[in-house]
């Protein structure tokens, strides 16, 4: 197989205005991938799939990953001026990274038995830029993933030809495998909760019956 | 009829004689308990596990289940094998409301039970002693196929001990009694209502 | 099979499949003459677990088949964010819970290639034993539970299961449990098998043949087996490779992709087995993979016990505690007796995954369902979902 440079000088070279971007592994696996744009997705997953040297046939695994807003804090040493004296300080600076929902695709080559080539679409925002164009009209098996894709994550995907929950009943409203998602509440009965089960089933006990004020008592 | 009480000693003497005594409560439970239809409903991990038990190794048909119906309406025990989902839950309990008194219900494995090692779930629901009453819990992930056979023999006492006439007579002979639970239906983020208050009564735990 | 007005049962190129030769999306629109509509589970008596599906008769004939999933979603994969890495590797065994030892090796393989650790060869080839081994019980399962399902009254079954109860025999003795076995670890496996436990899968091994030719006579001989399942279902290649099908359903098509060959991930590079192919795409080809791998797999599993020498079975620098791959994300994915099973893993240095994602083969390979099931009768629809070989834990997980 090619590397990911070549795929994507070809790919830009075929479909005009395309803008893709390499996004780096930085693990010992080195599955980086290629990260399109919206307008072009579908021109580049079709060459992707027609052309003779690459001919990626066959969509293995579509993946939906939710990404939440980040503040990355970086921390950079400066010269200021401190008391007369030049010196060397520590800075932070925040960087804020707004969230957003990816689809990551999986792609292999059944006829050169080559692969994988992994390319992924962010959407604008998680919130109402949530929409995706869908690549179920290039690779057939695109078709029930992003299915749940948008059933648990709430991705919209333009073009789908049957775009309704599947693994949730229809009557529910959130999207579960949100990073902000909370369970609902019913867990009345726990024998041993600890962590987050034990905060949210506190309320359905009895308080533990405060002591003789030694339970405030805290080390000198 | 007699409440079931015959001497132990007479009926051994007559049997000597060739004369075999016993009361209607006997006879009618031991048909009862010899000749179970479970209903073939398996949903997960566990249905294979209960396959096996009904496979050639342990049988399950010396205990006279073989004969696993698919239609409620022709079953008698329920074996609730494997995850019970918020999906599904309100077809199980429309499937128990089908079923012809007396019937029993069988909770196998650690996900009927309480909902198991998928808990922590949206989706999940946390045992179907929430919304049918459950007669026999099998612990396990999964039980053997010994265990559900333990479990079959423990109903099979269950239905011995079950009085036709008096006080403590059974509960599915008490006209009061409902055969038929409220089906729970689909909400915007869980099944409404998320318990039934009738059936599910967890004990209140004192944090001391 | 017939050919009715404007459906027909198998979209045979890949323009068809592009310029939308599908039915209609909704329930609610109907054709001319009248429709019946049946909702074919949750609960049904083929054993395949709780799948529904909505269809649309004329008659006999399906006209529509909408298939309705969810009944076991057990969000598997929100507990695996939740979980550490190595208290995913249980779950995994639920997902296709007749084959647990090829689902740890996949995730131990994804975790594997995410961190970058390597086997010693003694492990390797414990995992290449009990995933032939799995391999041999599920196809002969399957077969059993098809035969069920066609009104063979669960006497196929019997026989699939008495040989199933001895490989879990040898499962229970290694790992502990019959069916849950959490037997691979990051790095090779949980314990070691002892001379004794060879001796046994050795004896299996050798015995199997004559099971096998007393099985496939018994089955894929039968008369009725042969009328109800010949030019049924027909899958073309190109619709196969486009709708990502993988395992025996795609090597009844006649396209040549096993992931052993292709990606020879493990040491199955130095094993000499065939694959078989198919030339129809039809059900009957569908049994006929499943009988031949299973002979493959006995002259690999052969092979195998004859190769194996003594030594370590866990990589030692590999650590238990406090388990933190670096940054980064991987995709492993092994030849599982279902198909492509993969394991995607986005790590962002903490103990637990950030995003943990399953490929589930028997999800993928329903997106025909519908396609192979047109113009059939009722009857036929139970035959072809047997042969497309689905489990719950794995379609919903």
């Amino acid at each position: 197989m090619e590397t990911l440079e070549q795929i994507k000088n070809r790919a830009e070279l075929a479909v005009r205005g395309a803008k893709i971007d390499i996004v780096a592994n930085p693990g010992p696996s080195q599955q980086s991938s290629l990260l399109l744009d919206h307008e072009h997705a579908v021109g580049v997953a079709t060459f992707l799939r027609d052309h003779p040297a690459l001919s990626f046939d066959f969509c293995s695994n579509v993946t939906g990953v939710d990404w939440l807003d980040r503040v990355l804090k970086k921390t950079a040493k400066v010269k200021q001026v401190v008391d007369g004296v030049e010196k060397e300080v520590d800075q932070t600076t925040e960087e804020k990274i707004p969230g957003c929902l990816e689809a990551v695709y999986h792609l292999y080559s059944i006829k050169h038995k080559h692969g994988p080539l992994i390319i992924r679409m962010r959407t604008a925002n998680r919130g109402d830029g949530a929409r995706l164009p869908s690549l179920t009209p290039i690779w057939r098996s695109a078709e029930l993933q992003e299915r749940e894709i948008f059933d648990l994550y709430g991705i919209r995907f333009d073009n789908h030809p049957d775009l309704r929950r599947i693994l949730m009943w229809d009557e529910f409203v959130d999207f579960p495998m949100r990073k902000d998602y909370r369970d609902p509440d019913d867990y009345e009965w726990e024998p041993t909760p600890h962590d987050d089960v034990l905060e949210r089933a506190k309320q359905h006990y009895t308080p533990r019956p405060t002591l003789d004020g030694a339970e405030n008592i805290t080390a000198p | 009829m007699s409440e079931g009480q015959i001497d132990e000693g007479l009926r051994s003497e007559l049997q000597r004689q060739g004369v075999w005594v016993t009361s209607m409560q006997e006879l009618y439970n031991w048909g009862r308990k010899n000749s179970i239809w479970p209903l073939q409903f398996g949903l997960a991990c566990c249905a294979i596990e209960m396959i096996a038990t009904a496979a050639s190794r342990y049988d399950i048909a010396r205990f006279g289940g073989e004969v696993f119906r698919p239609s409620p309406r022709q079953a008698d025990l329920m074996i609730v094998a494997g995850t019970v989902t918020k999906k599904m839950a309100p077809q199980i309990v429309r499937l128990y409301n089908q079923m012809p008194d007396p019937k029993y219900v069988i909770s196998m494995g650690a996900c009927a039970i309480s909902g198991g090692p998928f808990k922590q779930g949206y989706n999940v629901l946390k045992g179907i002693d929430r919304y049918i009453p459950v007669d026999v819990y099998i612990p396990g992930c999964p039980p053997r196929p010994e265990a559900l056979l333990h479990a079959f023999m423990e109903l099979q006492r269950k239905i011995d001990s079950q009085k036709l006439s008096g006080a403590g007579k059974a509960e599915f002979l008490k006209p009061e009694q409902p055969s038929e639970f409220p089906v729970p239906a689909f909400g915007e983020h869980d099944l409404q209502p998320p318990a039934n208050p009738d059936v599910y009564q967890p004990p209140k735990l004192e944090r001391v | 099979m017939t050919n009715n007005g404007n459906d027909s049962a198998v979209a045979t190129s890949l323009r068809e499949v592009e310029t939308g030769h599908r039915p209609v999306a909704t329930m609610s629109s109907r054709l001319d003459g009248e429709l019946l509509e049946v909702s074919m589970g949750p609960q049904h008596p083929s054993t395949h677990g709780v799948f529904r599906m909505n269809v649309a008769l004329e008659g006999e004939i399906v006209r529509k088949l909408k298939p309705v999933f969810g009944y076991l979603h057990r969000n598997h994969e929100k507990i695996g964010e939740n979980a550490t890495y190595l208290g995913s590797m249980p779950y995994t065994d639920r997902l296709d819970y007749f084959c647990s030892m090829t689902n740890n090796w996949a995730y131990a393989l994804s975790v594997e290639k995410l961190v970058g650790i390597e086997v010693p060869e003694r492990a390797e080839y414990l995992r290449v034993i009990l995933a032939e081994l799995t391999r041999l019980q599920n196809h002969a399962s399957l077969l059993g539970f098809l035969l069920s399902d066609m009104g063979a009254w669960g006497t196929p079954l019997m026989y699939a299961f008495r040989e199933r109860e001895k490989i879990l025999d040898l499962f229970e003795s290694l790992s502990g449990s019959r069916m849950m076995c959490d037997y691979m670890r990051f790095g090779g496996c949980r314990v070691d098998a002892d001379d004794a436990w060879l001796a046994g899968a050795k004896k299996i091994v050798d015995r199997f043949p004559k099971f096998l030719d007393e099985f496939e006579a018994l089955i894929l001989q039968n008369e009725i087996v042969i009328a109800r399942t010949q030019n049924v279902g027909k899958l073309s290649p190109e619709l196969a490779i486009s709708a990502g099908i993988t395992g025996p359903m795609l090597r009844a098509c006649g396209v040549n992709y096993d992931i052993r060959k292709v990606d020879g991930y493990g040491i199955y590079p130095r094993f000499k087995f065939r694959i078989p192919l198919g030339d129809h795409g039809d059900t009957y080809d569908r049994l006929m993979m499943r009988a031949l791998e299973m002979h493959e797999s006995i002259e690999i599993l052969k092979q195998a016990l004859a190769q194996i020498q003594p030594g370590p079975v866990m990589n030692p620098k590999v650590k238990i505690r406090a388990f933190r791959p670096p940054i980064g994300e991987a995709y492993g994915r092994i030849e599982g007796p279902k198909g492509e099973l993969g394991f995607y893993l986005i790590s962002d240095g903490g103990p637990n995954p950030y995003r943990y994602r399953v490929r589930p083969p028997s999800f993928i390979n329903l997106t025909v369902l519908e396609d192979l099931c047109l113009g059939h009768t009722v009857a036929d629809v139970m035959v072809i979902l047997g042969s497309i070989d689905i489990v719950m834990g794995e379609v919903d997980r």
